[in-house]
């Protein structure tokens, strides 16, 4: 492949490329000094956490910057040996679509909701092309069929809320490639997408830049993703290019600490040594648990969807139960029902020897402490008038202890979570995400709980933050003995932080055991398949090594 | 479709019953004998006896309740106390003017403010945008009867282009009638294109910035196609839901207008019925108005269906 590719001649160069904020010549940088390049038939990947300007680098080269926030300063960005930054509006515009097109994270919300499918794809026809209806619909359809969706005519017709995310993904490809781009620009096209999902998009992607001869630049910040589909990598931090190469080089033999330390902290799907089994009691047992959603219509039809049914499990203390599944499987919704977020609508739950599936709100109160949640947006989980420390205090002066003594616990678990003493003054926006979900956790803390439950806690966190939130919640739990639920949906992270796992679809438990057992010999052809496409299983990236097979099998 | 229709239909008729309950105890349960305050101070024994009597006051009240709810479904309004003509006949002969001017309003107001609020959002923090804003605070400020005596001096009295009050059926010609109610519209026009204008600039800025709007843009479409299409018919049931709930703002607008530009519409049938005490028109004219709010409400809910696919009832 990567023979192949770099015979082709450079579709994208990007030159020294530098964006600052507002228009002024000399204002901060974002981008500095960036230099990249993508041939015919060749897929480069940008790689880098948040904030590393990898999206901007993208949105530059498309000319779709916000205008008056964010201006390019200097460099040059060459389309086929064409200039942009210097390239009017309209020339700008004429390009889109037809040499240059893009996809975007959330397909949920990157397609129109007033305009059926086919409309919109049509628009792209309409404006660049002088074929008649006929023809138009003919070309889409035929696309459509190319990005392999069912029932074209149909989701033609259709509006974008009847389609799945994944569908709508392929809408979104089929949109982007309908008048063969030189250039497809993919700004994390599969991050919001469940693995399964992910993987038949990456494949999709990769066939068509085989039929078409597109170059791709695409943008992720997921290694496992890299693994799959790139054959040359750049890696950017904080505006800069840190350094580029072929994927094998990278991966294998990274020169910069930058890479290494960004390579080291993906997880290993590879689970992590055992913890021997303890006779620790019981803190939260969940029995034969079910939630089913009844949709009642005008005229009195009820349709019932169960989100759970039949879901059994147990916590010891100090052991941590994963939940894995993609989304819709159920997980959350076991979650909240455990919590009593939600009434689970048949099964029992026990939280340290105490039944609470039944008990009335009133008497569900003094219950709440022993379990506490920790949700996966730290930014919108902290209220963002209160400041970190009452945050923390509420919790406990809510059941009665005294506030001066609540405060001054907050400032212990401060320092237990990892932040300096003055945070406590500080109000949730003077942090960063990493930082967040410490408070969030060291909020959940307050409270002594036996159980904490995990909903996603660490999915919207960087690499390198996600490895220092799990270090610290396994810390914690070494040190307090708490109980930890880990909903997930990466199997790598599972695999890093839990004793046990149980496996969900469809609001069914399908597999349910040991970590190592579920995740190196699953027996279930689901378990098989989640693990199977999980993005670069074939590497071991923090030893910059490919997998032995042997420790596969 | 036409099931949600049906229901929604269905579903107004109680609260019209709760307003029609309303306006039949507002009579009853004002202070004193109703008969006395509809004859006034210096009525005889006699003609109280009558009043009375005409009104069913001497029955139970439930009976009195559903007689009146009986002639009110037949179209009786009852008779002004005042003229001795029948409440629906007043109402038909002063309710053009006033449809006249709400019609000619809601025209002029969407086709002035939904332009300016999009050009604002979409020119967000230039002078245009500033512009439009502090337009929409003047427009909201300023009293509607301000406005209108302003736009008579400059118009009616120092360039004598129109008239300076009165009104002109449409049936005795198109242009005096459009002449006579120019002035009255753009009077009331002010507050509803400050409130259209805003709220268009506030859907439209919201819009923007959604992902499908880049998506647009990324497929090479004119700004205009990207405002219109994908802009604005998604900013359209905000901007729709502030149409409708500005119509109250329009009823009473409707009142004072009329009172400064002397036109013989019910706005000021109203006024003039509180000032005297009819009380069967001010009945009458409080189920009008409020039959035609949940109207209109309805209108709306109806529109946010064929706007925006994803409702569905």
């Amino acid at each position: 492949m990567n023979e192949q590719a770099t015979s082709g001649s450079a579709v994208l160069e990007i030159n020294d490329l530098a964006v600052g904020l507002g228009g002024a010549a000399r204002s901060q940088r974002v981008i500095d000094g960036i230099s990249l390049h993508v041939r015919e038939r060749e897929t480069l990947c940008v790689v880098g956490e948040s904030g590393s300007g990898k999206s901007v680098t993208a949105l530059t080269v498309m000319g779709l910057l916000p205008k008056r926030v964010l201006t390019p300063v200097g460099g040059s960005v060459r389309l086929a040996g064409e200039e942009l930054l210097s390239a009017s509006s309209k020339r700008l515009r004429q390009l889109r679509a037809t040499t240059m097109a893009m996809i975007f994270q959330e397909p949920m919300t990157a397609l129109n909701p007033v305009v059926p499918i086919g409309r919109q794809i049509d628009e792209v026809l309409r404006v660049h092309t002088d074929l008649d209806a006929r023809a138009r619909r003919q070309r889409i359809l035929q696309m459509m069929e190319q990005v392999r969706l069912p029932e074209i005519e149909r989701i033609f017709a259709s509006y974008p809320h009847r389609l799945s995310g994944g569908q709508r993904q392929r809408i979104m490809i089929a949109m982007a490639l309908v008048l063969k781009p030189k250039l497809l620009i993919a700004d994390e096209p599969t991050t919001a997408l469940d693995v399964t999902t992910q993987k038949q998009i990456l494949t999709l992607i990769r066939d068509l830049q085989r039929d078409h001869g597109t170059a791709v630049l695409f943008i992720t910040h997921d290694m496992g993703v890299v693994a799959e589909i790139a054959d040359r990598v750049a890696v950017m931090r904080n505006g800069k290019l840190v350094e580029t190469g072929p994927l094998d080089t990278i991966l294998r033999a990274p020169t910069m600490e930058y890479t290494r330390n960004l390579l080291s902290s993906v997880p290993s799907l590879v689970p992590r040594p055992p913890r021997p089994r303890t006779d620790e009691p019981v803190v939260l047992e969940a029995n034969e648990l079910g939630k089913i959603y009844r949709e009642h219509s005008f005229f009195g039809h009820a349709r019932e969807v169960a989100a759970a049914q039949d879901v059994t499990l147990t916590l010891r203390k100090g052991r941590t139960l994963g939940i894995v599944g993609e989304s819709g499987s159920g997980k959350s919704t076991v979650a909240r029902c455990i919590l009593r977020l939600i009434d689970p609508t048949s099964g029992r739950v026990r939280l340290a020897g105490h039944e609470i599936s039944n008990l009335s709100r009133r008497l569900l109160r003094s219950h709440r402490r022993r379990i506490q949640i920790i949700f996966q947006d730290p930014y919108r989980s902290l209220n963002p008038r209160i400041t970190v420390g009452e945050t923390i205090a509420e919790g406990p002066v809510n059941f009665g202890v005294p506030h001066a003594d609540a405060l001054a616990k907050s400032r212990e678990l401060l320092e237990l979570v990892g932040l300096p003493p003055d945070a406590i003054s500080r109000f949730p926006h003077q942090f960063s995400g990493g930082q967040r979900q410490r408070i969030a956790i060291a909020r959940a803390l307050a409270l002594d709980p036996d159980v904490l439950v995990a909903d996603e806690a660490v999915s919207a966190l960087d690499v390198s933050v996600q490895a220092q939130v799990l270090d610290l919640l396994d810390e914690i739990q070494t040190r307090l003995g708490v109980a930890l639920l880990f909903i997930t949906h990466d199997l790598r992270v599972a695999a890093q932080i839990c004793d046990d796992v149980a496996v969900m679809q469809h609001g069914r438990v399908v597999e349910h055991g040991s970590a190592a057992q579920v995740l190196t010999s699953p027996q279930q052809a689901y378990t098989r398949s989640l693990i199977d496409a999980a993005p670069g299983r074939g590497w071991d990236f923090a030893n910059f090594r490919p997998v032995e097979t042997a420790a596969m099998s | 479709m036409f099931g949600y229709l049906v229901r929604r239909i269905l579903a107004a008729i109680p609260v019209m019953g709760v307003v029609a309950l309303f306006v039949f105890l507002l009579l009853r349960l004002t202070p004193g004998d109703p008969a006395a305050i509809i004859a006034g101070d210096n009525a005889s024994p006699e003609q109280l006896e009558r009043i009375r009597t005409m009104l069913g006051l001497n029955e139970p009240l439930y009976v009195q309740f559903f007689t009146w709810i009986g002639r009110l479904l037949r179209g009786d309004l009852g008779v002004s106390l005042i003229s001795n003509v029948p409440v629906l006949t007043m109402i038909g002969q002063r309710i053009e003017p006033s449809i006249s001017i709400a019609v000619a309003t809601i025209i002029l107001s969407i086709l002035v403010a939904v332009p300016l609020g999009t050009i604002a959002a979409w020119k967000h923090g230039t002078w245009i945008d500033r512009f439009v804003m502090v337009l929409s605070v003047v427009g909201f400020s300023v009293p509607v009867f301000v406005i209108g005596y302003v736009l008579i001096q400059i118009f009616a009295i120092d360039l004598r282009w129109l008239p300076v009050q009165g009104y002109r059926s449409i049936a005795a010609g198109f242009g005096p009638f459009f002449e006579r109610i120019i002035l009255p519209t753009c009077t009331l026009s002010f507050i509803y294109i400050a409130l259209i204008a805003r709220m268009t600039r506030a859907a439209m800025l919201d819009v923007l910035n959604e992902d499908y709007v880049r998506t647009a843009r990324a497929k090479g479409l004119r700004e205009t196609a990207v405002l219109l299409r994908h802009g604005l018919r998604n900013a359209a049931v905000p901007v729709i839901t502030v149409i409708g709930t500005g119509f109250a703002l329009l009823i009473s607008g409707v009142v004072v207008t009329e009172s400064v530009f002397n036109l013989p519409g019910i706005g000021r049938l109203t006024v003039d019925a509180v000032l005297a005490r009819d009380y069967p028109v001010i009945q009458a004219m409080i189920l009008l108005t409020s039959a035609l709010y949940v109207a209109v409400n309805l209108l709306v809910d109806v529109a946010y269906t064929l706007l925006d696919p994803r409702i569905r009832y």
